[in-house]
């Protein structure tokens, strides 16, 4: 089993450790749901680094991301970010990722955790007619610094000054590199750092009054943000265009690897869409659950969960395009719940964009 | 180590009871369960007056995490349910052999009581997951 740079601090901080995609980390610390409010409320901090860090070095650097990606790398400004699917010949999602453009020869890809392996295989292979040099990088630590009070919070600990980067860019601070990115629908940044001066780095965040959070908040949080899980919300069986990420992938030229399934699909339109629902009784919803019109059982509950800041049971289902109801119905231990069909996300800047 | 009271009675899957009257038992979830499950979000509690055999399902708890069945650990009639819990199941985090009780069932079969773990092999049953 693998352990972060910060497994000690974790269990010094009391958290709950699970197995995660091979990977000891902490569950929660105690209570999820406190971990959660802090996160929408202040600022809560995430061990992110069993996540996977790749560096694509190259004069052809440009041109293999903007074959090997659904996105376009193209309109990608330098210290910029972007978020992409990378899709295998059938269309089907192999991970998603973010990449940053650091100069036109020099981008770094964070990955999924459980997707090392076939992502470094995939990307290594089919790098194989460009000039460019691929390397997984293990020695560092990644720590997501979260909430509307992250840039107060993290800024007396760098060089930088993190007021003037903009969202979804990056900068560094000699060997620490800042995303202004997450996965929790808060402001907040991600600090990509040597791997030896992580304990002592998270240790003046707890010091300064930042949370630990777990992955379970996290959990909570980006669902609640409308952000998609691999391995949940998508796979390599469902391209981007059915899963309700069609805007991750660009419009034109699609001679990118699937790119000719996904033409295909635009032309003749998306079968399935995800699209928010919420129970308004109780109960809670859950991956996997069936859902149903007033008929037929006609989609599937690809992430549910209650919502710490709606108080409420919320999930994406994936649910046939043309369907327009408000209200479908969720299977709960043989029993049909009434759910409300919302749009996504269900909270932004720590606002429930709920309607009562 | 979780707390486990010593006057109260316990089965594997990690349900307290506690003697009220003749055959009258108090039914809740241990500190180790609450702990194991997490933040509790919602529970779905026995029908009153509903009579279950041993090992039956008879409700559910579920935390942010997952859910999980409840079990009628005993044979017998659900008397009493704690309505309390519908708006605040966080009382079975904060107070699981209190004020998080679940329901009150009244016992037919007094053999059944055999079956269930004393406080002492409670705890030996826990060691292993702990």
């Amino acid at each position: 089993m693998n352990k972060t740079g910060l497994y000690q601090a974790h269990l010094d901080a009391g958290a709950k450790m699970v197995d995660f995609g091979g990977w000891q980390m902490p569950i929660n610390y105690g209570s999820q749901i406190e971990e959660h409010h802090a996160v929408r409320q202040e600022c809560g901090m995430f061990d992110v680094s069993h996540m996977t860090v790749i560096d694509v070095k190259g004069k052809d650097a440009t041109t293999f991301l903007y074959r090997l990606l659904a996105g376009d790398i193209t309109k990608t400004n330098t210290n910029q970010a972007l978020y992409s699917t990378m899709l295998n010949e059938q269309g089907g999602v192999i991970d998603d990722l973010i990449v940053y453009k650091l100069a036109d020869d020099n981008y770094r890809i964070i990955s999924n955790a459980a997707t090392r392996d076939k992502d470094m295989a995939w990307i290594s292979k089919q790098s194989s007619d460009f000039d460019v040099n691929i390397k997984e990088q293990t020695d560092l630590a990644i720590i997501a610094v979260q909430g509307p009070e992250a840039e107060q919070q993290l800024q007396p600990l760098l060089n930088i000054d993190l007021s003037s980067l903009k969202k979804f860019y990056a900068d560094q601070d000699q060997s620490y590199f800042i995303g202004r990115t997450g996965y929790t629908g808060e402001d907040g940044f991600e600090v990509v750092l040597p791997v030896t001066d992580a304990p002592v780095f998270w240790q003046k965040l707890l010091d300064t009054g930042v949370k630990p959070c777990g992955l379970g908040a996290r959990d909570t949080l980006r669902l609640e943000a409308g952000m998609h899980l691999y391995g949940q919300d998508m796979d390599e069986g469902i391209s981007p265009i059915n899963c309700g990420l069609a805007w991750s992938v660009r419009k034109k030229d699609h001679d990118f690897i699937g790119g000719d399934i996904i033409a295909k699909q635009r032309q003749q339109g998306s079968e399935t869409k995800l699209v928010g629902l919420v129970l308004d009784g109780r109960g809670i919803l859950r991956h996997g659950q069936i859902i149903s019109d007033d008929n037929n059982d006609i989609g599937i509950i690809t992430s549910g969960g209650y919502s710490p800041t709606t108080e409420q049971a919320i999930a994406f289902a994936r649910i046939p395009k043309n369907n327009q109801d408000k209200q479908l119905y969720v299977s709960i231990r043989n029993k049909k719940l009434p759910c409300r069909v919302v749009k996504l996300p269900f909270v932004r800047n720590g606002q429930s964009l709920l309607e009562e | 180590m979780s707390y486990v009271p010593d006057n109260l009675l316990y089965t594997a899957s990690h349900e307290w009871l506690e003697k009220i009257a003749d055959n009258r038992y108090r039914v809740g979830i241990t500190e180790f369960a609450q702990e194991q499950l997490g933040d509790i979000v919602f529970v779905e509690l026995p029908e009153t007056d509903e009579t279950y055999a041993q090992e039956d399902e008879c409700g559910v708890v579920e935390s942010v995490k997952t859910a999980s069945d409840l079990f009628a650990p005993l044979t017998g009639t659900v008397v009493e349910a704690n309505d309390a819990l519908e708006d605040n199941p966080e009382l079975i985090n904060d107070s699981p052999y209190d004020d998080g009780w679940i329901f009150v069932i009244e016992i037919t079969e007094d053999s059944e009581l055999d079956s269930l773990l004393n406080a002492e092999d409670y705890r030996t049953s826990i060691e292993d997951e702990e």
